[in-house]
């Protein structure tokens, strides 16, 4: 076998030289008119067709030789002047041949002049030669020959419309003889595999699969006759195809046949005669792809429905739907060992089809589902990669078309399919649902939904038992938390009630979602409860009745315990921040004791939980300013708490964050509004409490290191005595702003000062805002007047 | 040297022809010397009508002791050489004794000739009709002049004609039926019929049809059988699969047949068989035979 290929390569070019040997001395033959040697020399070459030592590609090469010189003696054999034989007397003439190759050959060569002569009826040469041709039972040699005949057959046949019609009805001999070809051609192809030794089978399969486009030409052909209407394909044509394809009990060419059955003919056939098709594929052999099969079939017929809205009505009347449904859960039933990715590749196709053909039938969507889930039951967590792309791509599919979640939800037996994937693909096929929603902006409004939603998603939620929590990657991770986060704000409803239930459930879903998650999502959950906080808030004046079930004060109960949930995490930043935003949405809704509520928890966490000295500083100006806005509070609370708040001012720990603490605190003395607190004094106090601490700072700098700091700290403290004495606090004078930039002025020129830019800067342009202010003139104007320096 | 040529050449040039000679079907025939002339044909019952003409040479002068024509059917067995079995012989006797000067031409005919059996050139054994004319001489050897002539006779087509149909095999192996469409054919006939394949469990290579012509000649235990295998005709490339029908057809009219003679004169008989030969992949050869009869159709031209 080691020099099989060169022993090949030899043999083809023997076979080569045979033939154009031959061809040499008929073409002298046919130069000089001589019938007789003609026949002889093509008889011999074509006798080099007889050759058993070929494989069908090097076969496939001599046969293309051997046709060019037939073209030629055909050409001769039609020019009846020239040989002086009618074309009968020459059809019986090549017949007293010896050999049946060579005979068959020329008898087909013949047979093409008889046909176009019109000495006989086109149909009745046809029949004969199709019938003559079995004689040549080689695989091989009889492919070719038949695929010679149908070769020259091809623009003879008596169709509808071609010269060669006949009286009556001849449009049946023309698919007669196709099909004849046809069987018989499937046959010898079948018949290839048992040649030979069976240890070859691979490459025999391989051969053989070189050979099927002869086979399938024939179906080609059919499906080029004019006169197959829609009748004729129904009764003769797919019928006896198919009982070819059925019988021939072979794997390799049922699923050829099957696909170019589906290929070559029109759609609508395909849709008027789908029973039988279908009814097909469960006789096929157990080894035979019939989902590819199938698939490619629904892929069709889907195009088909996109292609044009005309059609659609043709597609419920033939309840194509039901049709295919019904074959794809006789194939899955009668293919016990099919794999769960084939059985769901078909899943896939038939749901593409009913979403193109019947948009508007949810329950058809959830009917494949269903069976997918049914095909499922036993595998409760798919390991194929294969199969669980294709899950992907079913319940992706409803997603696409729908461009809509809402849609989705409804379908029961959505979240029964995503249960089977494994937990990666799992959260990428949430991701994906999230990513949908996003993009079409869906709101998803009530909580039956919602509850359903969280059901498909809950893969991104929480921890699923067992999951090995070490694998996941971080930045996938805040990925997808992030988006759940986004998605919370997609879950909204108008009525109150029903947002309220809304939060309910997002609020079950995701406290159960453990310390890694709960950062992301707890401030969405918060936020959107307070926005209905704030909606409720607006139209307080409509609600009336005893029962209303979402008022603010039950929501603010929640939210105190959603935010709890933090500590465990502990997330003692973000807990304090919510607690503020809660406790000004409690100012909002004019609710003193939740307020003050949250303004406790929020002093809890400073105390207890926030140590670092950085976060301390943020927290104190967070809680400034939101205390400063807080007008809920009676006198007594705002004491407590403005107390508290000074306190922890000034006892933080770098001297500089003291003092901006502090002087930041001088507001909370005095709000700017028409009925805010105006307590000059204790203003005054702040900020001269804020000077000594600068000038503390000042000293601790010059001991540390030799050089004052920077005088940035005055100038500040400069800023705000300005805008106070701006807002017209009496305590604040002209003359304490004189003294105030003097020393500033003082501290800048002596010897260890540090010289630095930006106070520079910031003191120059306070400086000028001065002297605007007093050349602009006015009551301000004259009230400025009084600084002077 | 011309001269002593000349001295041992007859004195005379004898030439015999047929009045219709003209107009009358020539057909080839093969001559011992293995040339092939084309010679006169008739049938049975016709009249063979001519003339012979005796021109002696140089105006020599021929004595004679009466001149004679015969018409002889010869059966000549070529084992039994030398030996000629004439079963018909007719004579005419043209002139009484005497001396011939110059060229002379004598009519004759033989009225509605019974020549029951062909003409044929076999392996073994030839029939053959010749014209024979003989000038008897006293002391010198006599002058004879021969004809060949050919005789073909013509049969209507059989009343009845079945076909052929068998059921063949070997158990568990092969079974096949093949139909022939009749069992007697004229020559320019056609063998049309079909083989059906019942069951296939050896390694077909091909299938072929053959016919076979046996001469059988002499009687008894100087029977001479020769079989010839006149057509070698494939007709299935490859091995059929069990339910699979090959299609004959077979066109006689390339080979050279005769009808079927049975027992002519005693002497000889040549059959036609059909013979089905299956070639399996190690050239095995299986076979049936099958007789056939052949018959000569006048033909319509």
């Amino acid at each position: 076998m080691l020099n099989g290929i060169d022993d090949e390569e030899k043999w083809l070019a023997e076979g080569i030289a045979g033939i154009q040997h031959n061809a040499f001395y008929m073409h002298q033959a046919l130069d000089s008119n001589n019938l007789r040697e003609a026949l002889k020399y093509s008889a011999q070459m074509l006798s080099e067709l007889r050759t058993s030592k070929l494989s069908p590609h090097k076969y496939y090469e001599l046969y293309m030789r051997a046709f060019d010189e037939l073209r030629k003696l055909e050409m001769f054999f039609k020019e009846d002047s020239k040989h002086g034989v009618s074309v009968i007397d020459l059809y019986e003439l090549v017949q007293h041949a010896g050999n049946i190759l060579p005979r068959l050959y020329l008898l087909c060569t013949v047979g093409s002049v008889y046909i176009k002569s019109k000495e006989a009826p086109a149909k009745e040469v046809l029949k004969d030669l199709v019938e003559m041709c079995r004689g040549v039972q080689h695989p091989i040699r009889g492919l070719f020959l038949r695929s010679y005949l149908a070769q020259i057959s091809r623009d003879k046949l008596p169709d509808i419309g071609s010269e060669y019609e006949g009286d009556a009805d001849t449009v049946m001999d023309a698919v007669e003889f196709v099909l004849q070809n046809f069987t018989e051609m499937n046959k010898l192809w079948v018949q290839m595999q048992h040649q030979g030794p069976g240890r070859f089978r691979e490459k025999q399969e391989k051969e053989r699969s070189e050979l099927r486009d002869l086979v399938g030409k024939n179906l080609h052909v059919l499906s080029q006759i004019e006169g197959v209407d829609l009748g004729i394909y129904k009764e003769t044509v797919l019928t006896r195809v198919l009982e070819q394809v059925v019988n021939c009990k072979d794997d390799l060419a049922q699923y050829y046949l099957m696909d170019c059955i589906i290929q070559v003919f029109p759609d609508e056939y395909h849709l008027q005669t789908l029973e039988t098709l279908l009814g097909a594929c469960p006789q096929l052999q157990p080894t035979v792809d019939v989902k590819t099969v199938l698939s490619r079939l629904m892929d069709r017929l889907s195009n088909y429905a996109a292609s044009s809205e005309d059609v659609l009505p043709e597609f419920l009347q033939v309840e194509a739907f039901t049709k295919l449904s019904n074959a794809i859960g006789k194939v899955i039933e009668a293919q016990v060992d099919m794999p769960a990715v084939g059985a769901i590749t078909l899943y896939v196709s038939l749901l593409t089809f009913t979403l193109c053909v019947h948009p508007d039938r949810l329950d058809y969507v959830d009917q494949v589902l269903g069976a997918c889930v049914k095909k499922l039951y036993n595998i409760p967590k798919l390991e194929d990669s294969r199969a669980m792309k294709q899950v992907v791509a079913l319940l992706s599919a409803p997603l696409e078309k729908y461009n809509d979640i809402v849609t989705a939800l409804t379908l029961s037996n959505y979240p029964r399919v995503m249960d089977h994937l494994d937990n990666g693909t799992n959260k990428v096929m949430a991701m994906v649902i999230i990513q949908s929603i996003m993009k079409n902006n869906t709101f998803i409004s009530t909580a039956h939904k919602v509850e359903v939603l969280f059901e498909l998603i809950k893969g991104l939620i929480k921890d699923k038992d067992g999951a090995d929590v070490d694998e996941l990657d971080e930045e996938d991770f805040k990925d997808e938390q992030n988006s759940v986060a986004r998605l919370i704000h997609m879950l909204y409803n108008d009525e109150p009630e029903e947002m309220l239930k809304i939060i309910c459930i997002v609020r079950k879903h995701t406290m159960a979602g453990g310390p890694k998650r709960l950062p992301f999502t707890v401030p969405s959950l918060v936020f959107s409860a307070l926005r209905l906080v704030w909606r409720l808030q607006g139209q307080e004046g409509d609600i009336v009745g005893e029962e209303v079930p979402a008022t603010p004060k039950k929501i603010f109960q929640l939210l105190t315990q959603i935010i709890e949930a933090l500590s465990a995490v502990p997330s003692p930043e973000l807990a304090l921040r919510l607690y503020l935003q809660c406790a000004e949405a409690a100012n909002g809704c004019d609710l003193e004791l939740v307020a003050y509520e949250f303004f406790t928890q929020a002093f809890v966490l400073y105390e207890e939980e926030i140590a670092d000295s950085k976060a301390q500083v943020t927290a104190i100006h967070l809680i400034i300013g939101t205390l400063q806005r807080m007008n809920v509070f009676g006198v007594e609370n705002r004491d407590t708490m403005t107390h508290k708040t000074t306190g922890y001012s000034a006892r933080l720990l770098k001297k500089p964050d003291q003092c901006r603490a502090v002087y930041a605190c001088s507001h909370l003395f005095w709000v700017d509004d028409q009925d805010g607190i105006k307590d000059g004094e204790r203003v005054l106090l702040c900020l001269k409490r804020a000077l000594r601490i600068a000038n503390a700072a000042q000293q601790m700098a010059n001991v540390a290191r030799g050089s004052s700091g920077p005088v940035i700290l005055f100038v500040e403290i400069l800023n705000k005595y300005l805008y106070f004495f701006e807002k017209g606090n009496q305590q604040i004078t002209g003359a304490a702003i004189q003294d105030l930039i003097e020393l500033i002025n003082t501290e800048m020129q002596s010897d260890s000062a540090t010289p630095d830019t930006a106070s520079d800067a910031f003191l120059a342009s306070t400086l000028r805002y001065i002297q605007f202010q007093k050349q602009k003139g006015g009551v301000m104007g004259e009230k400025f007047e009084a600084i002077k320096f | 040297m011309n001269y002593l040529v000349g001295a041992f050449k007859p004195p005379c040039n004898v030439f015999i022809s047929f009045a219709d000679g003209r107009s009358r079907k020539q057909v080839p025939l093969k001559k011992e010397n293995g040339k092939t002339v084309m010679v006169a044909l008739f049938q049975s019952q016709e009249n063979i009508v001519g003339e012979v003409v005796i021109e002696p040479i140089h105006g020599k002068k021929v004595e004679h002791n009466g001149v004679k024509i015969e018409l002889l059917g010869q059966i000549e067995l070529y084992f039994d050489r030398g030996n000629f079995y004439d079963f018909t012989s007719l004579v005419r006797e043209l002139d009484i004794p005497g001396e011939l000067y110059e060229r002379k031409t004598y009519p004759f005919e033989f009225s509605t000739v019974e020549m029951p059996y062909e003409s044929y050139n076999g392996v073994n054994v030839r029939l053959r009709y010749i014209l024979k004319v003989t000038i008897s001489r006293n002391f010198v050897s006599n002058i004879v002049e021969c004809q060949d002539f050919v005789v073909r006779n013509y049969t209507p087509p059989p009343s009845i004609n079945n076909s052929i149909k068998m059921e063949v095999g070997i158990e568990d192996c092969l079974h096949i039926e093949f139909e022939y469409s009749k069992s007697k054919y004229h020559l320019k006939d056609v063998i049309i019929g079909k083989i059906y394949f019942l069951l296939v469990r050896i390694k077909l290579k091909n299938m072929e049809l053959e016919i076979r012509r046996r001469e059988s000649t002499g009687s008894g235990p100087n029977t001479y059988v020769e079989t010839e295998t006149l057509a070698k005709f494939e007709l299935m490339d490859g091995a059929a699969v069990r339910g699979e029908s090959i299609p004959i057809r077979l066109f006689l009219s390339p080979y050279e047949l005769t009808p079927t003679y049975r027992n002519i004169n005693n002497k000889f008989s040549v059959k036609y068989y059909l013979n089905l030969v299956l070639v399996d992949e190690e050239d095995r050869r299986y076979f049936k035979q099958q007789e056939i009869t052949m018959y000569r159709l006048l033909e319509a031209s």
